[in-house]
């Protein structure tokens, strides 16, 4: 999870001290009119995009001030027709303006002959804080355009606030017997796989691969997103569930069993011999997630005779039940997902007849329930740490939602046939 | 499905067959002896209906003998496929399901060539993940309880759909009891025929 480049993007780090506050309390509402540099620590910048110019310039306009609008960290301040158009003069921005809208600084994109070029505006000291050029062969509106924006809209807030934004990442789900995939603000949907019975995606850490199992033939495959060509990693008799890779790529953990229950076991990525790690004695063990240092796995067994979350290191000993026995009732926790700065486990668990989403502290084992509307199933978190997106039935239909657990706001993210099984990528490269 | 369908037909004709001729209890008419020609032509006419009425009784024999033995092998197939089901997320065999098994037993007993494919499959509650486990140990359940009771463990597979195929739609406690079962699928090259009572 750990950025491409840090020499590149050193300039927005500088920036990040001029413009960034401290982001602690991040829920609490912003009081007042913000003041450039001086805005209250607790509320987000206010940053204006100004108008862009040419064909694509309302798309690209759109997809950044939805970017920041979407990643809860940046407060993009909107201009009506009359704003937009006094915003920015021949001589640069109209600092009263900005000033008087409350905007911490003022991004200016323009599309060049090669790409992007970018010009942020510090609104307070009225100076240029930024320049930099993007280049990008993508045609207009396609995704790689799309993806290319949303990698501005990540360097901006990385500037902005000192954690570089969600903005291009992909988020896997199966969906009429297929693995699909969507952008991180629901644009862009489409399937990936073959039609089938796949189940369970999850990411290569390089964003450019994935893993999933099949029902019939029980098996694990991994496809080339670049290629689309998918290859059998193990297969045979039984089940061959939720596999997911090492945080360094080497190798796939997955369930599997036949007739003595369901275990664990770890395969190596090129393919070769399975090692199985954990010792279920004929109980399930399924959905490992691996700490963000490789060294631990969450995991949900029935070995006590109903689902609940464990951790083991990753060679299969040291087995501890993470979840404690007495929240819920019915006794079914599931789904654990490790929270990418290594602190929670976020899982669902049955709460007053439905599934709810909740998450526990590895330190102190403290549990937070994060959803109370409808069922909601299958957490799966950000690389920020910050944004878990799962499966909820609350508009009816099985569909994905994205909640910032800092604010508690929820957007929906996909629509049309019911979704299961999301899997949230880490950053993506550029394409 | 359409192999053992096949499988089954085929079986029903070769046990038909060998009825047939086990039945055949009738013996050949009795020459009568006469003088005159209008009395041998008589004679030959009484034979011949004799030996119609003969063969009418015999084809009658042959086609009860093959509906009872079709019969019996549908029954011995229907018990086969008879679904067993279980309580929500166990996999032990409730009583209902050992004498759903039991009755499977001897059939498949009486066709050692038979192999028996065990589905198992779980209700839409809980996760697509664990249900996988789930199903499989449902029908790994069922495997044990059969190869406990003599069946051949090579004899039997096993696998999972999960929640992935419910037999019946709707998300009340009587939709979810039918879709937590396991389901078998008979095949093999041999004939399927009914235990001997």
């Amino acid at each position: 999870m750990r950025s491409p480049s840090l020499r590149r993007l050193l300039p927005f780090a500088l920036l990040a001290l001029f413009l960034a506050a401290p982001l602690a309390a991040q829920d609490t509402t912003s009081r007042g009119v913000r003041i450039g540099l001086t805005y209250n620590p607790g509320s987000k910048p206010g940053v204006a995009v100004l108008p862009v110019s040419g064909a694509t310039g309302d798309s690209v306009r759109a997809i950044v001030q939805r970017d920041f609008d979407f990643g809860d960290r940046v407060d993009p301040i909107v201009l009506d027709a009359t704003m937009a158009s006094e915003a920015s003069r021949a001589s640069g921005p109209n600092w009263p303006l900005l000033a008087r809208l409350g905007a911490a600084a003022a991004v200016q994109i323009t599309p060049t002959a090669s790409g992007f070029h970018l010009a942020v505006y510090n609104v307070a000291t009225k100076q240029t804080a930024l320049i930099k050029d993007y280049t990008t062969a993508a045609t207009p509106q396609s995704r790689a355009w799309r993806a290319a924006l949303h990698g501005i809209a990540d360097d901006l807030e990385e500037a902005f606030t000192g954690v570089r934004g969600i903005a291009r990442t992909r988020i896997l789900f199966e969906r009429g017997k297929r693995i699909w995939v969507v952008d991180s603000d629901g644009e862009g949907a489409m399937p990936v796989s073959e039609v089938g019975t796949p189940i369970s995606p999850a990411w290569d850490p390089s964003g450019r691969a994935i893993t999933y199992s099949t029902i019939v033939p029980a098996g694990i495959s991994v496809l080339d997103l670049a290629t689309g060509r998918a290859r059998t990693v193990v297969s045979g008799a039984g089940v061959y569930i939720s596999p997911v890779f090492s945080p360094d790529g080497g190798s796939i953990i997955y369930a599997h069993g036949v007739d003595a229950g369901v275990d664990l076991y770890a395969i190596p990525t090129s393919g070769g011999g399975a090692r199985r790690l954990s010792v279920g004695r004929g109980s399930d063990n399924v959905s490992p997630s691996f700490s963000p240092d490789g060294r631990r796995i969450v995991f949900m067994s029935g070995r006590a005779g109903h689902p609940e979350i464990y951790t083991m290191d990753a060679d299969g000993t040291n087995v501890d039940l993470l979840t404690p026995l007495d929240i819920g009732e019915n006794a079914y926790r599931a789904s654990p997902d490790w929270s990418p700065d290594g602190r929670l486990v976020a899982f669902q668990s049955q709460m007053a007849g439905n599934f709810q989403v909740l998450t526990i502290n590895l330190r102190d084992r403290g549990l937070r329930q994060l959803t109370s509307d409808g069922r909601n199933e299958d957490p799966s978190w950000a690389p920020d740490g910050r944004h878990l997106t799962f499966v909820s039935n609350r508009s009816g239909v099985k569909q994905l939602w994205v909640l910032d657990i800092e604010t508690g706001r929820s957007r929906q993210l996909s629509r049309g046939a019911p979704v299961r099984v999301p899997a949230w990528s880490p950053r993506l490269p550029a394409e | 499905m359409i192999r053992r369908t096949a499988v089954l037909s085929l079986a029903i004709l070769s046990v038909a067959g060998l009825d047939g001729c086990r039945r055949k209890v009738v013996s050949a008419p009795t020459p009568v002896a006469t003088n005159a020609s209008n009395a041998d032509s008589l004679a030959a006419l009484r034979a011949r209906q004799r030996a119609d009425s003969i063969a009418a009784a015999e084809r009658a024999a042959r086609e009860t003998a093959a509906a009872s033995d079709r019969r019996s092998a549908g029954e011995a197939a229907a018990v086969l496929a008879q679904k067993v089901y279980f309580d929500y997320d166990r996999d032990n065999l409730r009583d209902d399901a050992r004498a759903t098994l039991d009755a499977k037993v001897p059939i498949l007993i009486a066709n050692p060539s038979v192999t028996l494919a065990i589905t198992g499959h779980t209700d839409e509650r809980g996760t697509a993940e664990y249900n996988l486990a789930l199903g499989q140990r449902r029908a790994a359940q069922v495997k044990r309880y059969l190869t406990s009771r003599g069946i051949e463990d090579a004899r039997i597979s096993t696998q999972s759909m999960g929640d992935s195929q419910p037999a019946v739609q709707g998300t009340d406690e009587s939709a979810y009891q039918q879709n937590r079962r396991a389901e078998f699928q008979a095949s093999g090259a041999g004939t399927l025929v009914a235990p001997r009572s």
